[in-house]
């Protein structure tokens, strides 16, 4: 029996020939991470297990990016905590405020994942490597603890879930309405403990971004990881990014899947969830007359590149909705200074929005954008449980850039083909 | 081992949002963790924090614990007093979480579908027998692989891990 993308990696790094779904193994990482909410959490621990290293001073990545820059003191004590550990530590990648981005948008961008890695992350969108053809996947503070220690995880080897994505997707239709779909098909639990594999020749014309946007979310179908298999773009992308040594791993032509599902990637329509969970989605077509208070472009899911190119492409020249609020956050600094030399973060301030430096803040209701009782957001980040972006009566309807774009102008949830 | 205790009841898709909003994890303190456990747990009838004695089960149907990895949501919860949850299914992450602390975890669906909130639940960790003793039923939970016994039988992760690095 074949093994499947992801148990082909895990084999590898276990020292073993071949794993089948359901094993447990104990594999080599060659990323360990964490960020400013997860780390000291992670470093209490860490200290009581009683080595005095970490495993390696070039393999763990800690990005103070969710309640920065510090929104209070209990946040900067919590900063503090990590930013001392990463000194006394001689952890090489800490990264401070100033050179920190969106963790999933910044590690990529900085090299530090590339094809066949195994990294863990003590943050739930960690599967985000996934678009690299890495093993990557979301864990809590104490895996992360002993994955500084030790340099090791156990894992119990998942089983998969195919889908093909076929022909080219129609206008307007990103990475974002692809996952959407997905999960409104599958559920928040239609791949838990599973790895989605995704393959087909719509992969042809699916950006990295698109990629990262949809690895991404696969937490939100309860996925253990999701990835895809390294092509042109991605070794394009590697070849920019990184000078780390890369191995290519691929599927075995008769690896078991649970499930195959195909999607015809020219029939989909521009998606949005609804709240209060990610499964929850209605096309563009279906939606009726939302009205909303905030809307959101940004996150680990949609703060790259081609997600703020398609907003400044919709907003430009226009005003947002005097109603609204809209608030922009960029990936990382790299992002940031790429919208200033291409005149986006001028049209986004002209237009009226608030352009930030990076952080995760609104998207997990932290700070920068936190909703009043019976408000409602439409997002462009990954969750809209209840009380994710501030009060728990308040409402996040999760979309993809080009419709947060288009119904920031309108001031109710919009199609961008109509703007 | 035995946990024996008044019954918190849950539906679907318990993500860890509701378990420990985001608003509170500028803290790590267990403690100050746990005044807030299930605070967005809005549809609930029952106020968990100020009804929650040491001791107490949880009870939820499928894929609890889903959404952000935060081990704060089973801190929170173990700092609560709950002994155990029991559930059809859980999300991954707080499951390895869960036994990665040593918060008594048990999966099983006919537990999950017939218990009610305030039944009192007595669970027996060893055989996996869960006994409901406001209806008078028994179930059968799944049983842990042997590997994630150890675990739990070493006190969790970082105990298991001093054991194998040799550090005590």
């Amino acid at each position: 029996m074949g093994m499947t993308m992801t148990q082909k990696i895990l084999a590898a790094h276990a020292g073993l020939e071949s794993v089948k779904a359901g094993q447990l193994i104990e594999a080599k990482l060659d990323i360990v991470h964490g960020n400013d909410v997860t780390t000291p959490v992670a470093v209490k621990e860490f200290n009581k297990i009683g080595v005095k290293e970490v495993f390696d001073k070039n393999k763990v990545t800690i990005v103070p990016d969710h309640f920065t820059p510090n929104k209070d003191i209990k946040s900067a004590e919590h900063c503090k905590i990590i930013r001392e550990f990463a000194n006394e530590k001689g952890v090489k990648n800490y990264f401070e405020v100033g050179q920190m981005g969106i963790e999933h948008c910044l590690l990529p961008e900085a090299g530090l994942v590339v094809p066949g890695d195994v990294v863990i992350g003590a943050d739930s969108h960690t599967c985000t490597y996934g678009a690299l053809g890495a093993f990557s996947t979301g864990v809590g503070s104490t895996d992360m603890a002993v994955g500084m220690a030790r340099g090791v995880a156990w894992f119990k080897v998942p089983s998969a879930l195919k889908f093909v994505l076929k022909n080219k997707p129609a206008k307007w239709i990103s990475g974002k309405d692809i996952i959407l779909h997905i999960i409104g098909m599958i559920g928040v639990d239609g791949a838990l403990y599973k790895s989605m594999e995704f393959v087909g020749d719509g992969l042809e014309y699916l950006s990295m971004d698109d990629r990262f946007t949809i690895a991404n979310m696969a937490i939100e179908a309860g996925g253990k990881n999701g990835i895809f298999p390294v092509d042109e773009k991605t070794l394009e992308y590697v070849k920019e990014h990184s000078n780390k040594e890369y191995t290519v791993f691929e599927a075995d032509s008769d690896a078991e899947y649970d499930a195959v599902y195909e999607i015809d990637l020219s029939s989909l329509r521009p998606t949005v969830s609804f709240p209060h969970l990610p499964e929850n989605t209605k096309t563009i077509d279906e939606v009726g007359d939302i009205e909303i208070d905030q809307v959101v472009i940004g996150s680990c899911t949609n703060g790259r590149m081609d997600d703020l190119r398609i907003a400044s492409q919709i907003l430009k020249g226009k005003k947002v909705n005097p109603k609204l609020r809209v608030i922009i956050l960029p990936g990382t600094q790299n992002i940031y200074l790429q919208c200033i030399d291409e005149g986006i973060a001028k049209t986004f301030v002209e237009a009226g929005c608030v352009f930030s430096t990076p952080t995760c803040g609104p998207c997990l209701g932290g700070h920068m954008g936190i909703l009043a009782k019976g408000e409602r957001a439409l997002s462009t980040t990954n969750r809209n449980f209840i009380g994710r972006m501030g009060h728990p009566e308040s409402e996040v309807y999760l979309c993809s850039p080009a419709v947060a774009a288009a119904s920031a102008i309108t001031g109710k949830i919009t199609s961008p083909e109509s703007v | 081992m035995k946990a024996n205790g008044t019954v918190f009841k849950y539906g679907d898709n318990i993500d860890t949002d509701v378990i420990i909003p985001a608003r509170y994890l500028n803290s790590s303190d267990p403690k100050e963790l746990a005044k807030h456990c299930m605070e967005d747990a809005i549809h609930s009838t029952v106020n968990f924090v100020e009804n929650v004695k040491d001791g107490d089960i949880m009870v939820a149907e499928k894929n609890f614990g889903c959404g952000s990895s935060r081990e704060h949501a089973p801190i929170a919860i173990k700092a609560s007093g709950i002994s155990c949850v029991i559930a059809k299914t859980f999300a991954r992450i707080f499951y390895r979480n869960a036994i990665n602390i040593g918060l008594p975890i048990l999966e099983c669906e006919e537990a999950a579908d017939d218990i009610d909130m305030g039944d009192k639940v007595e669970v027996d960790f060893n055989t996996g027998v869960i006994t409901n003793l406001t209806k008078n039923k028994t179930y059968q939970a799944e049983p842990f692989p042997q590997f994630m016994q150890d675990m739990m039988a070493a006190g969790g992760l970082i105990e298991q891990t001093k054991v194998k690095l040799g550090l005590k």
